[in-house]
């Protein structure tokens, strides 16, 4: 049996990754490691020893709050950019994508080897993360891989939708708008600092309807060994709704700019 | 007028580490002249221009352009020349006509002045209906245009042009030779290398043929070809492979023969009489070809190498 | 005897020294941001008011008060000034990549040397323009500040010059480093040298909470820029400011000096 075509292009994307693996792998790791140094004991201790932090946190350190979400915003960063400039550029400056188009392989099974490989971005970014709490007390879990997962999940959940848009580009000029206007303030306001429930009413709703809120809820639910089926169902479901219907639209933008 | 020449090397050397790049040539170019080095790549020839071009320290020997010393005049001796680098090197996130503009700023031109200029130039290079469009939609030789007339917003007294048609078409390669033209006529001074012996032919009226770093023969192109070729060449080709057991056939016909892998040459004076005598001789290639010789010629007697390969 | 004006003459390689042009860079950028560019640009506002936003009113309230040095303020002026700091840091060191790209890919400096322009006006150049941007965003962030209630005192309009110089020096060092970058694969190292700086110098918690370790916060450029926007964004003026802006002036001075060195040594072999 041949290898699948979404599993070739994949390929070829992993093959230029292993060039890099190295210096990606180690960020991947040790960025999030520093982070939780910082951020996480740091910042902790000046939260925990805060008055009414624990009600607030629904009974977690400030470091079991934030570490997990981590994974679901890396796997975010992570996709949303490779879904940016290395798109653009299988366009545009490598013309990757076109050299693959003139071969069997058709703009459908492409977009999806793209996707594959954001995937396995996500998958590498939260992986990372997930090592680096296995180094603290509070978050060595049995929930760490399942929380990996729905990292992935989240990340393309981003990556699928821009992937689509990208793929209708000419330009990277919007490129830093989407990082300014959406990945952004997403990271800073998608419940991965502090509980929604900071936020005044109107933005709770709005940070909702992201996917990095529930991405954030699952992985952060998973680690701490909180999971409930129910709303468990509920943000697997609005992920997965946010990744089939990007993947169906990069499939269109893709067989468009490819011209079949 | 001046009678000194505008550039002056001797003994000029450019070693990268180990790798000698250039091997000790002597070269004068005169004002008004148009000077070529022509050579196969790597023969040294862009590492000559960048000298010139005071963009690139010479590592031996002496340089001397409009008698001055590149070494530690470099900024007043660019501000006097342009330049137009084997790669384009237009500034991608601009427009034609402020690719044009900025530069002219770069040699401390007024805006007014560079906006005049830059409008001239397009004019000259027959760009005007593009100065609004972005470098990168353009085709080779447009970009090869804009970068001549980039290289000319300073009213430079010696153009300095690497390649200057390397990868056009045919029809580009014209265009951009009789813009060339028009600058000799006007007096600039051109100064280019080029592997291609018809474009040699037709814009130099000096040239040197470079290889492996040194120079290996001087003169016009007329001269060179008197010099070291014949008045004709017969190309004959005999079935693939064959070229070199066919040779003894046609031996001792014309001045002199040389074995190519895809044909057999024949230098003589009058071609069609080296035909009649190969013919005679039962010896029936496949195609025959009488031309007149060319710089190619020279180059592969003197090197026993083609230029273009 | 060397005067402390002798000083600079005697570090900077004469490259810099004989700058001549600088500015004709800045004109480059503002042909080139003049069609749309711009837009990058001033959306760039809306990044510090995101992050102080969310300090605001999401995070202020788990951390409460903080005691830095004696005096206790709310968290958000705590840190505010800190992550003024460190956006001024970010700015020129993003901008550092955009010059790997006309250095390595757009080869734009190529054509600007072989013009009376020399690698010096080329490398003090790009500096100005990082320092010239980086100061636009640190318009629009302590405007937020402000407005946010996140300034202390009336002197946090000194913070403005200091933010100039941790950007001049910043963008003098990335540039410096982005010159030695081979591919955009070294460039991954870069977020694991900027992360450790940003998170420990003294940035999110005071200085004291380190202990023993204090004197590893010092080593950090970014935790003497900190230092002093905090104070002057609490009115207080302190002689160890001059201490932690040397340190920014020497970066300064070493990041253009290599910079200059190494646009020799790339282009003009």
């Amino acid at each position: 049996m041949s290898t699948p075509a979404p599993i070739r292009v994949w390929e070829s994307h992993f093959r230029l990754y292993r060039t890099i693996w190295r210096s990606n792998v180690m960020g991947a790791f040790v960025q999030p490691f520093l982070y939780l140094l910082g951020m996480g004991l740091g910042v902790g201790a000046l939260v925990d020893r805060g008055s009414g932090s624990a009600e607030l946190l629904d009974g977690l350190t400030y470091f079991q709050f934030l570490a997990p979400a981590l994974i679901a915003t890396s796997a975010m960063m992570v996709t949303s950019a490779e879904a940016m400039w290395p798109v653009l550029g299988g366009f545009k400056w490598q013309s990757g994508y076109h050299a693959a188009a003139a071969t069997p392989l058709s703009p459908g099974e492409i977009a999806t080897g793209v996707g594959l490989w954001h995937a396995t971005k996500a998958l590498i970014a939260g992986s990372g993360v997930a090592v680096a709490l296995v180094f603290f007390d509070g978050t060595r879990s049995p929930g760490l891989p399942l929380a990996v997962l729905f990292g992935g999940l989240t990340g393309v959940a981003f990556s699928s939708a821009i992937t689509a848009w990208t793929a209708t580009r000419d330009e990277d000029r919007s490129f830093p708008t989407i990082n300014r206007f959406v990945i952004t303030p997403l990271f800073l306001f998608g419940g991965a600092f502090y509980p929604i429930d900071q936020l005044p009413e109107w933005l709770q709703w709005v940070a909702k309807a992201t996917p990095l809120w529930h991405g954030v809820e699952l992985t952060r639910n998973a680690v701490n060994e909180q999971l409930e089926w129910d709303s468990t169902a509920v943000h697997v479901g609005y992920l997965s709704l946010f990744v089939v219907l990007g993947w169906l639209s990069a499939r269109r933008s893709f067989a468009k700019r490819l011209g079949r | 007028m001046s009678t000194t020449p505008l550039i002056v090397a001797r003994g000029l050397v450019k070693r990268f580490g180990s790798f000698t790049a250039v091997d000790g040539i002597d070269v004068e170019v005169h004002r008004g002249e148009s000077f070529g080095f022509l050579g196969p790549n790597g023969a040294g020839k862009s590492s000559t221009m960048r000298m010139i071009g005071c963009v690139s320290p010479r590592t031996d020997g002496e340089l001397r352009i409009f008698d001055m010393d590149p070494a530690t005049q470099g900024k007043q001796i660019r501000a006097r020349i342009g330049v137009v680098p084997q790669a384009d090197q237009l500034d991608e996130q601009l427009t034609v006509q402020d690719n044009l503009m900025l530069y002219g700023r770069y040699f401390d031109l007024p805006r007014a002045e560079c906006r005049r200029r830059a409008a001239e130039l397009l004019e000259f290079v027959q760009l005007t209906d593009r100065a609004t469009s972005k470098i990168e939609p353009l085709s080779g030789g447009m970009k090869r245009r804009v970068t001549i007339a980039r290289s000319l917003v300073n009213e430079p007294e010696l153009l300095l042009l690497d390649e200057p048609t390397t990868g056009l078409d045919p029809q580009a390669r014209h265009v951009l030779w009789d813009r060339l033209y028009r600058l000799k006529q006007r007096g600039v001074t051109l100064v280019l290398t080029t592997h291609y012996m018809d474009e040699a032919e037709q814009l130099c009226d000096r040239l040197v043929v470079m290889d492996g770093g040194r120079i290996v023969a001087e003169g016009s192109p007329r001269s060179l070809i008197e010099q070291h070729s014949t008045r004709e060449v017969l190309e004959l080709r005999y079935p693939a492979g064959t070229n070199e057991e066919r040779a003894p056939d046609v031996a001792g016909i014309g001045d002199r023969s040389e074995v190519l892998p895809d044909r057999v040459l024949i230098y003589a004076h009058d071609g069609e009489a080296a035909l009649a005598e190969v013919h005679a001789r039962g010896s029936r290639p496949e195609s025959a070809l009488v031309r007149r010789s060319s710089l190619e010629d020279v180059f592969l007697r003197l090197t026993g190498r083609s230029l273009v390969d | 005897m060397m005067t402390l004006a002798e000083l600079p003459l005697r570090i900077l390689p004469p490259a810099v020294l004989a700058a001549r042009r600088p500015h004709r860079m800045l004109e480059r950028q503002w042909i080139v941001n003049r069609r749309g560019g711009w837009m990058i640009v001033l959306t760039g506002f809306f990044e510090p008011l995101f992050y102080l936003l969310s300090i605001r009113i999401g995070f202020g309230g788990l951390v409460g008060d903080v005691t830095d040095g004696g005096r206790t303020m709310p968290y958000a002026e705590f840190v505010a000034p800190a992550l003024f700091a460190s956006s001024a840091m970010n700015g020129s060191i993003y901008e550092a990549t955009n010059i790997f790209f006309k250095l390595k890919y757009e080869k734009t400096y190529d054509a600007v040397l072989a013009t009376p322009m020399t690698s010096g006006d080329v490398a003090l150049g790009e500096m100005l323009y990082a320092t010239f941007r980086g100061a636009l965003y640190s318009v629009a962030f302590l405007i937020t500040m402000w407005a946010l209630g996140m300034t202390a005192s009336i002197w946090a309009i000194a913070m403005l010059p200091v933010a100039m110089l941790v950007s001049f020096a910043f963008s003098a060092v990335a540039i410096a480093g982005t010159t030695y970058m081979r591919t955009w694969a070294d460039f991954e190292y870069v977020p694991s040298l900027m992360l450790p700086m940003f998170l420990f110098s003294a940035t999110f918690y005071p200085l004291s909470s380190y202990g023993d370790w204090q004197w590893v916060v010092q080593l950090s450029p970014l935790y003497h820029g900190v230092a002093v926007v905090r104070g002057l964004n609490q009115g207080e003026w302190a002689w160890s400011y001059l201490a932690h802006v040397s340190v920014l002036v020497a970066m300064a001075l070493w990041g253009l000096s290599v910079t200059a060195r190494r646009i020799d040594h790339l282009l003009l072999k």
